[in-house]
């Protein structure tokens, strides 16, 4: 793609059309829906009509008056971005009178802008500059000698963008596109007339105002008042390529806006069907880990992690892989190895580590960091569902009237569509939440959770079964959907199961601590309210009953008919890119591509027939049963694409004594992460710039990856695994991932219709997309479960065997912030340490108190499994009895205090329930220190003398 | 846990994760717990994994819930040809 901006109708399109109307502009007859603005129509005609405070991300405001219009028959010059078309209005948008005026218009705003454009970051790339052309402004004839904004102090507190009031023309485009679009409210116009100016909450510059960073202000700026620094630095862009975004499972798309090979700014892209142009602080500005100098671009060995790295070339890398993997499993057995996919991968890459293990290594030995994850939504939703995947898409939520979030905090995980569903409530939306936490959604700026039940961790299941206790007692359930949809015998069971004393909200209060009334009010309101959707994350999956919460909630969706329509639904917020895709490509020990388990005889020959060997019938391990078998001798050796298993996942002294016992360990990875300390080989990975495949988000939306760049290390990842298959004698002969896709599509029966060229011309597609649903399915089980009958599941409440005592008297929970991203290899090696440079532990002023801790104290965090430290955030946010923290830092390591309990099903870890002690420390612990000098020992790389 | 309990062996976490699998599937009645945890087990551990547990409970070493210990025997017997595997409950493919 070559560079142009993006059309800017000038408003937004109607979205809920009534009847439509006939109009003429300038001669030619258009017909639109009622309500569109005079504006879009003249746009949508090919024409445009000059304007500056209008953009068609934000409603309309009508204050530059600038956009002026004739309409046949009306006195006067409306503006065309407030009137709405009617039907036979003639209109006419140019006129001699109304360049007249519109000269006179721009006249006055440039009489308090500086003409320094040739020398300004926005030349070529500023709308002001090009309405100045389009109305032919010549002369400014009240000259430059009186009172002027202009000279006003830059503020350049924020890492990514300038604010220069000198070239602000006060058309509040920031200001609608921050209440707006992001939802924040964290800019206003101070001052009035003449002193007017775009203020950052009280004034306080940017980066210590509630600004989130979103970009949405930047992106709205008409002139270059809001400019991206990395635009300030580079000049403007001369190419586009769009793709998607490699944080989060929203699965954003973007415009990488290049001036050769260099990244110049990512705009996000007003098609993208997942986020209609907008983003977060991550995908828009927290790009520049892809050039980070820590990046590893040459291969390297070594014998034992106690030696230095040896940067070797890549057949030599390679070669030793193979032969690796071959010593191994001819001395220690075909199951003696293993490996793992990313979540952060594409598809592509994903669908062939797996089929390098199952048809390479010959085992199902293969996992993905799904499992510690979102793994129990697998097995919840397919048993309940019949298949591993969220309803609805983002755009659902618009039809919403009741939002129950449980276990997720959408405005810092998945920032983007929080937006979309703040913007939700503010037109009337309920929103009930349900967390041990107050997030931000209970309470922000024009949204208020009509109820939040802050419930004690680890009583998810408790807590929904009182639910839907209250929704059968009274009889509050959907029965004609029942009885249509799902197994009517399974829910009678379900129903007396759940009627039951034990299970009223009255008889589980003691468990949660959640007042019955409370949770009376809100089964009512998610039963009676009209379009119910839920939304959860981490806080319902990463418990020891994560798959029973999930299917509790499936449970409550079904009873009360929220299921099959728009606005309802059951979705999961994933927490990677591609945690969908990565499930979806057959990462798990058990399953093929499009969850078909491996003992099905008919799936396994025909990945028999296609990869011409025979396959293993028998599930694989999973990655805490592989590093159980490493430390028992039984597996030695492992391939890890893409993900640091010793930061993120549980029990980190246990997870390093498995990698420790293991004789090959191969990190392919853009960084020497955690899990690298104890690797033998570094395949050095690409970023998601520097390749070409798929990406599947939370709403099993397939969108492209594009390569913008060549990879700095010389290959994508998937063409690395292409070169470990060779050398393992296997006959891939991929030149282009799309063949690889192909390869998916024809073995994966929810993928069938799924290619480069169909998501080339529709943008991107929702599996299932096959015969049935050519175009996609945006909205699941319709007409019908995917299974046949909806299963209603009994989820008897088990507690947490990790119980608070004497010694370990408070529950940790662990979550993520806005700025950082997993383990934070990315992000940490961004300007987003800006905001949040190390993990803090809130604890609730009264436990502080009683330890003597002051905000800010260096605290000691003990539990059962393991001690670190970190500094304290005294906060009412948690609850008395809770701490929080989060995990995007290696110097805290979260994970050495949580255990190796897990979900029962899935064996997902309990993060979100750790018993501990919080108390007093002097700084780092021992451990972290040894770990520190652990670590710097093992990232030590080898100086290669010149030869002479 | 109680306080001074330390982490789990890996043989203790085998035998854990059966009596946890157990309790989550014993609101049914006794034989059908069984079966699902039996199905459960099958579809989801490694052959490595059901090995160890069969041998842990052979050699008495295994202290499993009743539900727990007729599935594993349940399941043992199957492994052996002893008892029909259930048709469709593992290995169903996705029906869309």
């Amino acid at each position: 793609m070559s560079f142009s901006r993006e059309t800017d109708h000038g408003t937004p399109a109607v979205i809920t059309a009534g009847k439509s109307v006939t109009l003429t502009i300038d001669g030619q007859s258009v017909t639109l829906p009622e309500g569109t603005s005079i504006m879009r129509a003249a746009s949508l005609l090919g024409g445009s009509i000059p304007k500056l405070c209008a953009t068609d991300s934000v409603e309309s405001f009508g204050s530059c008056r600038l956009c002026l219009v004739e309409v046949e028959g009306r006195i006067g010059y409306p503006a065309s971005c407030t009137t709405p078309v009617a039907e036979g209005m003639v209109v006419r948008t140019q006129t001699e009178r109304l360049k007249t005026l519109r000269r006179g218009v721009m006249e006055l705003y440039i009489s308090d802008h500086p003409l320094d454009c040739l020398t300004c970051a926005a030349n070529g790339d500023c709308e002001l500059q090009d309405q100045a052309g389009a109305v032919g402004l010549r002369d400014v004839r009240y000259g430059y000698d009186g009172a002027t904004n202009m000279g006003q102090a830059k503020d350049v507190s924020n890492p990514y963008f300038d604010f220069d009031p000198s070239k602000c023309i006060v058309c509040s485009r920031c200001v609608r596109a921050c209440n707006e679009v992001q939802g924040t409210f964290a800019l206003t116009i101070e001052g009035m007339g003449f002193e007017s100016k775009v203020s950052a909450s009280q004034g306080e510059g940017f980066l210590r105002s509630e600004c989130v960073s979103c970009g949405a202000c930047v992106q709205a700026c008409p002139t270059a008042s809001l400019i991206e620094k990395k635009v300030v630095e580079i000049g403007t862009p001369d190419r586009a390529v769009v793709t998607t975004c490699a944080y989060c499972g929203v699965g954003c798309t973007f415009r990488a806006e290049m001036r050769g090979e260099e990244l110049v700014r990512m705009v996000p892209w007003k098609d993208g069907k997942a986020n209609r142009g907008h983003s977060c602080v991550k995908g828009r500005f927290a790009w520049g880990y892809a050039r980070h100098q820590d990046r590893i671009l040459n291969p390297m060995i070594r014998a034992s992690v106690d030696e230095p790295w040896r940067e070797v070339s890549w057949d030599e890398a390679i070669a030793h892989v193979a032969s690796e993997f071959r010593r191994i499993q001819a001395r220690y057995g075909r199951n003696s190895v293993g490996g793992i996919t990313s979540s952060r991968c594409t598809n592509e890459e994903t669908f062939l580590v797996q089929k390098l293990i199952r048809q390479g290594f010959g085992n199902n030995n293969v996992d993905t960091c799904a499992r510690v994850c979102h793994s129990p939504t697998g097995y919840g939703l397919k048993t309940t569902f019949g298949t591993s995947a969220g309803t609805q898409d983002f755009d659902s939520v618009m039809q919403s009237d009741v939002i129950m979030v449980i276990g997720a905090n959408p405005t810092d995980g998945h920032p983007v569509f929080a937006s979309r569903m703040k913007k939700r409530l503010r037109q009337g939306a309920k929103l009930i939440v349900i967390d041990p936490r107050r997030i931000d959604l209970v309470k922000s700026p024009h949204v208020e959770a009509t109820h939040h039940l802050p419930l004690r961790p680890g009583t998810n299941v408790a807590m929904l079964t009182a639910m839907a206790h209250v929704i059968v007692t009274e009889k509050l359930y959907d029965e004609p959907f029942i009885r249509a949809r799902c197994d009517w015998d399974e829910f009678e069971d379900w129903a007396a199961f759940v009627a039951q004393p034990a299970r009223s909200p009255e008889a589980i209060e003691p468990l949660t601590g959640v007042r019955a009334d409370d949770v009376r009010a809100a089964a009512r309101l998610y039963a009676t309210g009209g379009n119910g959707a839920i939304y959860y994350g981490l806080g319902v999956t990463e418990h020891s009953q994560g798959s029973s919460t999930v299917m509790a909630i499936a449970n409550l969706a079904m009873a009360t008919g929220n299921i099959g329509r728009e606005g309802v639904g059951v979705n999961p917020l994933r927490g990677q890119n591609n945690v969908q895709g990565a499930c979806d490509m057959g990462s798990f020990p058990h399953e093929y591509s499009g969850y078909r388990h491996v003992s099905d005889d008919a799936t396994r020959k025909l990945f028999e027939d296609a990869w011409g060997v025979a396959l293993d019938s028998e599930p694989g391990l999973r990655i805490p049963n592989m590093l159980d078998a490493a430390t028992e001798g039984a597996f030695k050796a492992i391939f890890i694409q893409g993900e640091d298993i010793l930061q993120s996942d549980p029990n980190t002294h246990h997870v390093a004594a498995g990698l420790a016992a293991m004789e090959c360990v191969v990190v392919q990875d853009l960084f020497l992460n955690e899990t690298a300390n104890y690797a033998h080989v570094f395949l050095p990975g690409s970023t998601f710039l520097e390749k070409d495949g798929t990406f599947t988000n939370a709403e099993r939306r397939i969108q492209r990856v594009r390569k913008v760049m060549a990879p700095l290390n010389g290959y994508g990842d998937w063409e690395i695994v292409q070169l470990v298959a060779h050398a393992m004698g296997l006959d891939w002969t991929y030149d282009h991932p799309s063949q690889i896709m192909d390869e998916i599509a024809a073995l994966t029966p929810t993928f069938a219709h799924v290619s480069y060229d169909a998501l080339e011309a529709l943008g991107s597609l929702q599996w299932p997309a096959n015969n049935a649903a050519p175009l996609g399915t945006p909205t699941m089980h319709l007409d019908g479960f995917a299974r046949g009958k909806g299963k209603f599941v009994v989820t008897d409440y088990v507690p947490t065997d990790e119980k608070t005592g004497p010694r370990f008297p408070l529950l940790l929970t662990t979550g993520r912030i806005l700025s950082h991203y997993n383990v934070g290899a990315q992000t940490r090696r961004t300007a987003n340490a800006a905001w949040h440079p190390e993990d803090r532990l809130e604890i609730h002023p009264s436990d502080a108190e009683n330890r003597g801790i002051k905000d800010g104290d260096w605290v000691s965090l003990k539990s059962r499994a393991g001690e670190t430290t970190l500094r304290a955030l005294i906060t009412d946010r948690v609850a008395p009895g809770v701490v929080y923290t989060t995990f995007h830092h290696p110097e805290t390591q979260a994970n050495v205090i949580t255990t190796d309990f897990s979900d029962w099903a899935t064996n997902c870890p309990e993060y979100k329930v750790t018993a501990v002690q919080v108390g007093l420390s002097n700084g780092p612990s021992d451990w972290q220190q040894s770990y520190d000098a652990q670590a710097r020992h093992s990232r030590r790389i080898a100086v290669v003398e010149a030869s002479e | 846990m109680d306080d001074d309990a330390m982490m789990m062996s890996n043989q203790d976490r085998l035998i854990y994760m059966a009596n946890q699998i157990a309790r989550n599937l014993s609101a049914a009645s006794h034989g059908m717990a069984v079966e699902a945890v039996a199905d459960h087990i099958a579809s989801f551990w490694a052959p490595r994994m059901r090995a160890q547990i069969f041998a842990l409970q052979a050699e008495g070493r295994a202290n499993l819930t009743p539900v727990a210990d007729a599935a594993i025997t349940l399941l043992r017997n199957r492994d052996a040809g002893l008892a029909a595997r259930p048709v469709g409950a593992i290995g169903q493919p996705e029906q869309q």
